[in-house]
């Protein structure tokens, strides 16, 4: 009996891990654009939800999974592109509220013209063939599917972290977040550099779509919920801290999921006692600074 | 010429706010297509206003103001609904201090960090209501939302007043606008007022100058939630039901919408606003299912081009301040 209920458990456990691996992806993008350009992207949500839209498109006109998984991050990436530049490039030198408003009709606007071209109706997006099925861990058995979630997401951050840290490119990023006053005076053009993060930030974006879209489902209000997730996310690690993101997101994923396990009512609105305890006992976040952004 | 003439009366109406928006409601509802629609405005315009105040005024973006929209609306449907409650006052009262007490709680953890944080932190706690009220269906009616509630008429001076017709209603909740309208411009008038628009403008000078900063924002916090919530109540007596949709967090991007629209930081702003968003819908949908898309695009276009609003563009360009 005990034995039963502690496999459910891990497995409970292992789920949380597969969400929290979600909200990193999202939340980092998130924190990227916001500890470089200081702007809340609030259409991140829905630029997830496109990504799964375009895997689901992709996937159909392919029939290649790899071909989707790989394909609708870039096409979201693009879509951020050209919204970094005729939309938010305006925008700089105004109050940040303003850019956190533009992205919220924007995010609107996604979601009504994806119903205008897929409907109203939500898709199903299979998992691949490939993973179909559950593995034997040992102690217990858990779907392959949600194992691929977790290496693709441990791989990205991988390659953003080699990114960030060994290249000449991530040397700027990190120089900008510190004093991109200082960067310009060392004559670095820091406009494409923002212009790629944005992009770079919401293509992540658009992997955790395509990534979850087998998994809960593909439709428009998708990233409704995921976006208010991944700000307590960002606010529980610390604005623009990516080691926070990381921590905090798995903490996330874990709390909501072990909730879901104990007393269901309760998953939703724990996260936010979470978010408030960290709030009162360190306003800045886990690893935030103070005085960031404000 | 018309712009010669147009000044001085602009400029008066604008500096008689209460007086102008009873003249003008007082004839809205012969220059809409259906009674109804005119009440709509009148209440979103309050919900706005109750926005406005938050972010027009003291410079704090709140995108969790269905929170107190809900909890005035819960307030008053359950006092009617589930205590059977006699009196209209009392249920009005319970929805204000539901979305009082919500306000000054929720002001409390918010109000702990500052700008962009800030807008994310409220967006979150009104989610909690949103939940709460999702899962205690026995109090709230759960996802059916809180129907069942009933057209008291209103007791006034002894005498039963019906307000079952549509026209009675909106005069009604025109009295209410005109009382927080009143309120809030004594508020705007005063030196605590004064202070607000420091705040807004630049809060460390504001600290510096021995100003508890924290403080007066909290006051300005509960007293937008105090706004927002007899809007939410009078939208509850309007639909004799509570939508658990009211507290869900597109709701508060409603007041942001229409603030912005019409001019934020203006008295009219949040009226003019609530009026172009809800007529323009009303007509739209009439003709194309995604008017939703069309309505996003205006906003944007606003934040882009216009972030004074249509109210606050008009004063500029009559020089009017």
């Amino acid at each position: 009996m005990i034995d039963v209920s502690l496999q459910a458990l891990a497995a409970q456990a292992f789920t949380g891990l597969v969400l929290g691996g979600i909200l990193v992806l999202l939340a980092i993008g998130l924190s990227l654009i916001f500890g470089l350009m200081a702007v809340v992207n609030f259409a991140h949500g829905s630029l997830y939800m496109l990504g799964a839209y375009f895997g689901f498109f992709v996937l159909g006109l392919t029939r290649s999974y790899w071909a989707a998984l790989i394909l609708a991050p870039i096409m979201v990436g693009i879509v951020g592109l050209v919204i970094e530049r005729f939309l938010m490039r305006p925008l700089y030198g105004r109050s940040p509220d303003d850019a956190l408003l533009l992205t919220f009709g924007l995010s609107f606007v996604l979601i009504e013209a994806v119903k205008l071209v897929w409907g109203k109706m939500g898709l199903t997006f299979d998992p691949p063939k490939a993973f179909a099925g559950a593995m034997n861990l040992g102690f217990m058995s858990f779907p392959v599917y949600r194992l691929f979630i977790l290496a693709v997401t441990i791989v990205v951050l991988v390659a953003l972290w080699f990114f960030l840290e060994k290249t000449n490119v991530g040397l700027i990023v990190r120089a900008g977040t510190r004093d991109p006053l200082m960067v310009r005076a060392l004559g670095i053009d820091l406009g494409r550099i923002w212009w790629l993060v944005f992009g770079l930030g919401v293509a992540m974006a658009g992997l955790a779509g395509v990534l979850a879209g087998p998994l809960r489902g593909v439709y428009a209000d998708m990233g409704l919920e995921m976006i208010i997730e991944s700000f307590v996310v960002v606010v529980v690690g610390g604005m623009g801290s990516l080691p926070g993101a990381i921590v905090a997101g798995l903490l996330i994923g874990e709390v909501v999921s072990l909730t879901t396990f104990f007393a269901p009512k309760l998953a939703e609105i724990v996260v936010f006692l979470v978010m408030a305890l960290v709030l009162l006992v360190r306003p800045s976040g886990l690893f935030g600074e103070a005085g960031l952004a404000e | 010429m018309i712009r010669r003439a147009l000044a001085p009366v602009v400029h008066w109406v604008a500096g008689h706010p209460v007086i102008s928006i009873i003249a003008f409601f007082a004839a809205f509802p012969f220059l809409v297509p259906y009674k109804s629609l005119a009440t709509q405005v009148l209440v979103y315009g309050l919900f706005a206003l109750g926005f406005n105040l938050l972010y027009g005024y003291t410079g704090l973006l709140s995108f969790g103001h269905a929170a107190y929209w809900g909890l005035g609306a819960y307030g008053t449907g359950i006092a009617l609904a589930k205590l059977k409650l006699g009196s209209l006052w009392l249920a009005i009262a319970m929805g204000l201090a539901s979305a009082v007490i919500g306000g000054a709680v929720v002001g409390f953890f918010c109000l702990r960090r500052r700008g962009i944080y800030f807008a994310m932190l409220t967006l979150a706690f009104s989610q909690v209501f949103y939940f709460a009220a999702f899962h205690l269906a026995d109090i709230t009616g759960g996802d059916d939302g809180l129907r069942g509630i009933p057209q008291l008429a209103l007791g006034l001076f002894g005498y039963q007043v019906s307000l079952a017709s549509p026209l009675a209603f909106y005069y009604f909740a025109l009295a209410w606008v005109a009382l927080a309208v009143a309120g809030l411009k004594r508020v705007l008038d005063s030196p605590f007022g004064a202070v607000l628009l420091a705040i807004r403008e630049n809060s460390d000078r504001a600290s510096a100058c021995g100003y508890d900063v924290n403080r007066v924002k909290l006051v300005s916090f509960v007293f937008s939630a105090l706004i927002t919530g007899l809007a939410g109540s009078l939208d509850a007596l309007r639909l004799t039901v509570v939508p658990v949709e009211s507290l869900y967090w597109s709701t508060s991007g409603q007041p942001v919408i229409m603030t912005l629209l019409g001019g934020a930081g203006t008295f009219f702003g949040p009226f003019v606003g609530a009026a172009t968003f809800l007529v323009l819908a009303d007509r739209l949908s009439l003709f194309i299912e995604w008017w939703q898309l069309v309505v996003g695009l205006v906003f944007m276009a606003f934040v882009l081009f216009l972030p004074r609003g249509i109210w606050g563009t008009f004063l500029g360009g009559l020089g009017v301040r």
